[in-house]
């Protein structure tokens, strides 16, 4: 017999509401299987359950909120009752959060099951709108209007916080990241003309659910730097780095009326590029649907935060506790570029490092990044 | 099919992607992706599902001429017609 415990999602998380209850008591569940699915500041993430067994009883009720570590079932694995708190393996004890007096608690929502869009549910997340509490039409679903319309309604109640529960994640997450993390910054200037062209090429016969696009490129650059850089991939907890096996990239995405988070694309180095470019389209959309696997969010070993093209030039990246690195890439853009002795016009980005100066130092880190710019010149190896 | 079906398609499409932004709300001669805060990847969604929609190729060194909801509107009826 043990327990599966409302798991923590992050440095930013201290609580989670349950929304469903995805196998019903006396129903077997396999390692893998999702069991249930918590309503977090990110959204909705659904919750894989990483024993065997049967489900016997669920001990917290639908709608339900109660803080990281909270038994939320039990299941019959076939072994002997352990204590509750050893059962859950993946879980980390949460690490107290400073921050956590100053957040405003989410408003504890009534039990009931509620229908609601995905837009629906990511808004209300992020502003912190307990979605049971809204009044429902029979039948239909609770959507962003309706959402939207209860937010106006309804100002918050709190303005002297005046930050959304979004908001107040990323707070607690950065000003950890700030207090504790001895950022280093590095930056480099990459010429993406080979990148670019390559792209283009592969893309012109091809159907746009086909096409890729450049982020793909950088995932698969940094994920085989990483491999002779391996202390810029992992996790720094407890003063200890243990370095991850596998680059499991955390793409950083900018969720519709702000905010964003950093969910994973899981061994980059394993996946072929068209693979890779499909889960990352998927990972997107269900990110923007304001629905995603806990996994994705506490087994990223390194992050990426592209600007896009409709960016800036550069920027320099907070680190995600307990990560050790983040990397940029700014805007491309033409500018004059000398290639053997002239100046020509040449479409140029600017990679950026910051890393934990506890795990790595700026030797190796301009050597990460110099081996990052080496494999963009090689798009067709990546 | 007319101008009117296709500004009505193009609106279904684009409310997918940005739920929160109303065709109402936005300058249709101005730049698609800065009117409706759609990066590159919710282009290539939207591209991929009009491709889809109406049976066009739809590809990439056309992408020029998609630049604005209007700009696409014309695209659409001239490959359309």
């Amino acid at each position: 017999m043990s327990a599966f415990l409302m798991p923590s999602l992050g440095a930013d998380m201290e609580a989670g509401t349950l929304i469903e209850q995805a196998i019903a008591p006396g129903q077997p569940v396999s390692r893998g299987d999702i069991i249930a699915v918590v309503e977090t500041q990110k959204g909705a993430i659904e919750i894989e359950c990483y024993e065997s067994g049967t489900v016997t009883e669920w001990l917290v009720a639908i709608g339900e909120r109660v803080p990281v570590g909270t038994p939320l079932a039990r299941i019959d694995t076939g072994e002997a009752a352990e204590p509750v708190a050893a059962a859950s393996k993946p879980v980390p004890p949460p690490e107290p959060v400073e921050m956590e007096q100053a957040l405003k608690p989410l408003p504890v929502s009534t039990g009931a099951r509620v229908l609601a869009s995905p837009a629906a549910r990511r808004l209300a997340a992020k502003e912190g709108v307990d979605i049971s509490a809204l009044p429902v039409t029979p039948g239909q679903p609770i959507r962003h209007a309706d959402v939207a319309a209860h937010l106006k309604a309804a100002p918050d109640p709190e303005p002297h916080t005046g930050l959304s529960a979004m908001r107040q994640a990323i707070a607690a997450a950065m000003s950890r990241s700030k207090r504790e993390i001895p950022h280093f910054y590095l930056t480099h200037q990459v010429e993406m003309t080979a990148l670019t062209d390559f792209i283009a090429e592969v893309n012109a016969g091809r159907a746009p659910e086909d096409r890729l696009l450049p982020p793909v490129f950088y995932l698969r650059a940094i994920a085989r730097a990483l491999q002779k850089y391996p202390e810029f991939n992992g996790h720094f907890e407890k003063g200890t780095f243990s370095p991850a096996g596998a680059a499991n990239i955390g793409l950083a995405i900018a969720l519709r009326g702000g905010g964003l988070v950093a969910p994973a694309l899981f061994d980059v180095s394993a996946q072929e590029r068209d693979e890779l470019m499909a889960q990352m389209r998927d990972l997107i959309g269900r990110v923007r649907a304001g629905r995603f696997k806990a996994r994705e969010l506490s087994e990223a070993t390194i992050t990426l935060t592209s600007l896009g093209d409709r960016g800036v030039d550069g920027l320099f990246g907070v680190i995600y506790p307990p990560q050790v690195a983040i990397v940029g890439i700014g805007t491309p853009a033409l500018r004059p570029w000398v290639v053997a002795g002239e100046v020509v016009s040449r479409q140029i980005a600017t990679l950026t490092l910051a890393a934990d100066h506890r795990v790595g130092d700026g030797h190796r880190g301009a050597l990460f990044l110099r081996a990052i710019d080496r494999f963009l010149q090689e798009p067709e190896t990546l | 099919m007319t101008r009117d079906d296709i500004e009505q398609a193009l609106g279904e499409e684009l409310a997918r992607i940005a739920p929160d932004i109303s065709l109402g709300e936005i300058d249709r001669s101005e730049d698609l992706r800065d009117e409706f805060d759609i990066d590159s990847i919710d282009f290539l969604n939207l591209v991929t599902a009009l491709a889809k929609r109406f049976g066009l190729d739809m590809p990439e060194t056309d992408y020029g001429e998609m630049d604005s909801f209007n700009h696409l509107a014309d695209y659409l009826m001239a490959h359309l017609s």
